[in-house]
């Protein structure tokens, strides 16, 4: 089992499937960070698995050269569940947009968070749903008209990692489509912890919600609109540092540095075992037309799902030895005729 | 205790007994039919059991809806149910009666704690008179007994507080009951010592409870006299008593070792399913993981996760969890993955009777998903049946890549019959390989995998787990092409892949049915699942009574048996009992234009042996 995983190239990870999603589409710079990433990873492909629900994100395993599953809408944290308590060898991915991951499956997903299982889940938000044209998503805002909204969406939104920070989940990252290095870096954390972590992916939708991100993730506003955790240093933006945060009435709150002075900032701790703070920072931002944390908001150890139940079998066969049927079939007694 | 001389008392031999105790769910009856149960299995006598308890956990003590009830018939000869009637009622309170007088047969014995029949419970009970003193009893043979007084005195020398003294008059009830019917002392003391471990106290008050009872059967001048039936004459060999959901886990974790294969289960609570996952969890030292997942969705879910993986996968549930399942069995049918759904019926619509059986899941079962979405179905027809049909169930599944429907029932489930424990060799090997190579190749000559490339003689796909080199490969719900399961909207080719997966389901190999009864009869019974014991008895008296009747039971019902239609022409008249309305009728119907005869019943209790041959009557004369 120690074998050297074979040297791969970008290349080596794409099928051979004509990839189907709108020209211009986000998932394009996601799949080609994926794809510059796993060699870089040095795992095998086939110790590698991509599991998805149902969705334009959901498409995502046909074009990766692993093994892969294309599931049911909602469901792939749970068929990735047991997947990994079958297999806690493999290296387990899981894909799926806001309505797969926040909607249809939510309740997979925070279970899956809650458990810790060992799955890397990246969690496409474009606000919007596209496979079926249009419709508002759970993380659309309030009043975003669509076909199915007229007069303005009437929901409140979630903000996943809000959610994924309430479900007390170990690794907790933001990033956006609009750069590779940094996608490459969350994906390359993700893969690097050990049980649950979830990614948000800030994806463009250019047909049904162009330029959702826009006022945060394109270049010229990145700056002043994108606060970049970074660990152990200050929490600081603007193109000179300019603005930082605080933690102020149990509250994070955005300062200009001048202000209170960089000793008064919050310094990013994404390790504290208490989700608190990590849950401040991500209520920081209403929304991306605001300045909004991306980077890593929470990594912490906890024990992980498989590993435990692995350590259970260990223990039961320890106990009572290896499962014998014969001996099975008498544990109630038996009686000769 | 009396310092009474024992009397002697003659020793009467009857051929069987029907005894049911009931009283308040919290009373320990449930326990207490169990021991019985025990105790009369190791004398040899065959038996059968009716369990029967309130869906609440604690209803209001006292009342009507909070009595627990245990049947247990033994006997001297071979039988297949619990009985219709029981013959010896033991009533710990006046609701117990009230509920149950109606079920015993006239002339029938009734043992009633006297202690309980106070005001308060005879108007909880809906008593307006006491009906030990009204004449309610007139035509049985009854016998009140002060249990909790004697029980109270009983234990009092031990130091147990009046209130905690009451709680063992159950073991007051076993012990009389052991002395009525000759049973030995000696394992219940052995089970009071390991079931009560470490409490001093209640196994005093236990066995100072039981021996109570069982002299107040010797000395008290109550009774006549007391009974012994004889052992049966069974087939020689070890065996054990169990019930259906036992029968069923330990057939999974068999079927994990015939095929080599770890098991996992995917299952999320639901009555009366929950005790094969009570069952699976215990069994960690097989490697056997179980997974409680957060609904019966993910619990499907996984299960396809898991068989993905390679394990030998299952789900079990009942009918409401079968209906959150369908999309996910959905996919195991696209996906061509072994999975084993298992469906422990009660009654519906929705939560409907929780603890009552029903077999009204048939349909859903066949066609409870959306589009073309054919699945194997087997339904095991006794509660130690449930092994066999477990393992059957996974070979399929194996076989063929498929999910499988098993259909059992809460009657199954709950009930349990002696059962001659198996020779593990003669187990069959349902062992399948996975894929390791290629099967197919590329323009260039270059060795590729076809996920879909099917086996031409059981059109199965190759079973590749991830971890295989080379072999990666993605599947998904998406209609896929045959052969290389790359995405297809292609007309032609879905046409293709439904006859495919239809024909795959058709041709799973199944054993012809077999005629049971008298062969040469004009008259045919038609069964499936849990009916199999009542129609079987049922066949015996109409024999009995100079009928001809034949028997034909169904285990697989998808595909059915190649003979079915052949076996059933050549009936005048074919009758088909069945705890729905009339599902597997119109499955008949429809598929052969064989015109059987619905016989139904859906009021949460299994079809006595009575109501079954009196259908067969009305039948025959009609014809």
């Amino acid at each position: 089992m120690t074998d050297t995983p074979t040297r791969t190239e970008p290349a080596d990870w794409a099928t051979d499937q004509e990839v189907r999603w709108c020209p211009g589409c986000g998932d394009y710079s996601i799949l080609t960070a994926m794809r510059m990433l796993m060699p870089e990873l040095e795992v095998d492909r086939e110790k590698t698995v991509f599991i998805s629900g149902i969705g334009c994100a959901a498409r995502f395993p046909y074009y990766m050269n692993t093994y892969g599953m294309h599931g049911i809408h909602g469901r792939a944290p749970a068929i990735a569940t047991g997947l990994a308590m079958a297999r806690p060898d493999l290296d387990i991915w899981v894909i799926g947009g806001d309505g797969d991951m926040m909607s249809i499956g939510g309740n997979h997903l925070i279970h899956a968070l809650r458990r810790n299982v060992n799955l890397k889940i990246l969690l496409f938000n474009n606000m919007i749903y596209g496979l079926t044209k249009g419709q508002f998503s759970p993380t659309s805002e309030v009043g975003k008209v669509t076909k199915s909204s007229p007069m303005g969406s009437l929901d409140a939104p979630f903000n996943p990692v809000s959610v994924a920070l309430g479900a007390e989940a170990s690794f907790v990252a933001r990033t956006h489509d609009m750069d590779r290095q940094h996608m490459m870096e969350m994906f390359r954390r993700a893969h690097e912890h050990k049980g649950a972590s979830i990614v948000e992916v800030f994806q463009n939708c250019n047909v049904f919600n162009d330029g959702a991100f826009e006022e945060i993730t394109k270049k010229q506003n990145r700056d002043g609109n994108l606060i970049s955790l970074e660990q152990g240093k200050p929490i600081q933006f603007g193109a000179d540092g300019e603005f930082g945060v605080v933690v102020e009435n149990g509250a994070a709150k955005i300062v200009a540095v001048a202000d209170v002075g960089e000793a008064a900032l919050l310094v990013h701790d994404e390790t504290k075992a208490d989700p608190s703070t990590a849950f401040m920072l991500s209520r920081l931002s209403r929304g991306p037309f605001e300045p909004t944390p991306i980077g890593v908001f929470r990594a912490i150890e906890r024990i992980e799902y498989a590993t435990s139940s692995t350590a259970q079998l260990a223990m039961a066969q320890n106990d009572k030895g290896s499962g014998d049927l014969s001996t099975l079939l008498r544990s109630r007694g038996t009686w000769q005729v | 205790m009396t310092d009474t001389a024992p009397r002697e008392l003659p020793l009467q031999e009857l051929a069987e007994v029907i005894i049911r105790f009931a009283g308040d769910s919290g009373d320990g009856m449930q326990l207490t039919g169990d021991q019985f149960t025990s105790i009369s299995a190791a004398l040899g006598n065959d038996l059968a059991t009716l369990p029967e308890f309130p869906a609440e956990i604690r209803a209001p003590q006292g009342t009507l809806a909070g009595v627990s009830a245990f049947q247990v018939r033994i006997s001297d000869f071979a039988i297949t149910t619990p009985g219709d009637a029981p013959t010896v009622l033991v009533a710990m309170n006046p609701a117990a009666l009230k509920a149950q007088l109606k079920n015993l047969v006239q002339g029938g014995a009734i043992i009633v704690n006297t202690d309980a029949f106070n005001e308060r419970n005879l108007e909880k009970a809906g008593y307006e008179s006491n009906p030990l003193e009204d004449g309610t009893l007139d035509g049985y043979r009854s016998y009140p007994v002060p249990m909790s007084q004697i029980t109270r005195d009983a234990v009092a020398e031990h130091g147990v507080k009046p209130r905690d003294a009451e709680r063992s008059k159950n073991f007051f009830a076993l012990g009389l009951i052991s002395w009525m019917y000759t049973r030995p002392i000696e394992p219940t003391m052995e089970f009071i010592n390991t079931k009560f471990h470490g409490k001093e106290l209640v196994i005093k008050a236990n066995e100072a409870a039981f021996h109570a009872g069982y002299n107040f059967g010797e000395t008290a001048e109550l009774f006549e006299s007391h009974y012994e039936i004889k052992p049966a004459d069974l087939p020689s060999g070890e065996y054990t008593n169990v019930n259906g959901n036992t029968a069923l886990a330990w057939g999974c974790a068999a079927a994990g070792q015939l095929a080599r294969l770890p098991i996992f289960l995917g299952s999320y609570p639901i009555t009366p399913a929950s005790d094969i996952l009570h069952d699976l969890s215990e069994l960690k030292h097989f490697g056997i993981r179980t997974f409680q997942a957060e609904d019966e969705i993910a619990a499907v879910a996984s299960a396809v996760g898991a068989a993905f993986g390679g394990a030998l996968s299952f789900t079990t549930t009942s009918g409401p969890g079968v209906a959150l399942k369908g999309e996910g069995m959905g996919l195991a049918v696209s996906l061509e993955l072994p999975l084993i759904v298992i469906d422990i019926q009660r009654g519906g619509p929705s939560t409907g009777l929780p603890t009552k059986p029903e077999q009204a899941d048939l349909m859903m079962a066949m066609y409870g998903r959306h589009s073309e979405s054919p699945m194997p179905i087997i339904a095991p027809r006794s509660p130690a049946d449930c092994f066999n049909v477990a393992i059957e169930a996974c070979r399929i599944a194996l076989r063929y890549r498929t999910p499988v429907m098993l259909l059992s029932d809460g009657y199954l489930a709950t009930s349990s019959e002696p059962w001659l424990l198996p020779d593990i060799d003669s187990l069959p090997d349902i062992g399948v390989d996975f894929h390791t190579g290629f099967n197919g190749t590329n323009e260039d000559g270059e060795g590729i995998f076809l996920p879909y490339l099917r086996d031409p003689e059981t059109l199965a796909r190759p079973w590749a787990i991830p971890g295989t080199p080379d072999l990666m490969h993605r599947i998904g719900g998406i209609e896929k092409e045959d052969g290389t399961g790359n995405i297809s909207y292609d007309p032609e080719n879905h046409q293709k892949m439904v006859d495919l997966r239809a024909a795959k389901i058709e041709a799973v190999d199944v054993p012809d049915v077999e005629v049971a009864g008298d062969m040469d009869a004009d008259f045919c019974m038609l069964g499936w699942g849990s009916t199999w014991g009542a129609i079987d008895a049922a066949v015996e008296r109409l024999q009995q009574a100079g009928k001809k009747a034949a028997h034909v039971h169904l285990t697989h019902l998808n595909p059915l048996p190649k003979n079915l239609e052949e076996v059933l022409s050549k009936f005048e008249t074919v009758i088909c009992p069945e705890m729905n309305a009339g599902q597997l009728v119109n499955l008949i119907r429809a598929k052969y234009l064989l015109d059987i005869k619905p016989v139904n019943k859906m009021n949460g209790v299994p079809f006595t042996t009575a109501e079954i041959e009196s259908a067969a009557l009305k039948a025959m004369e009609a014809s």
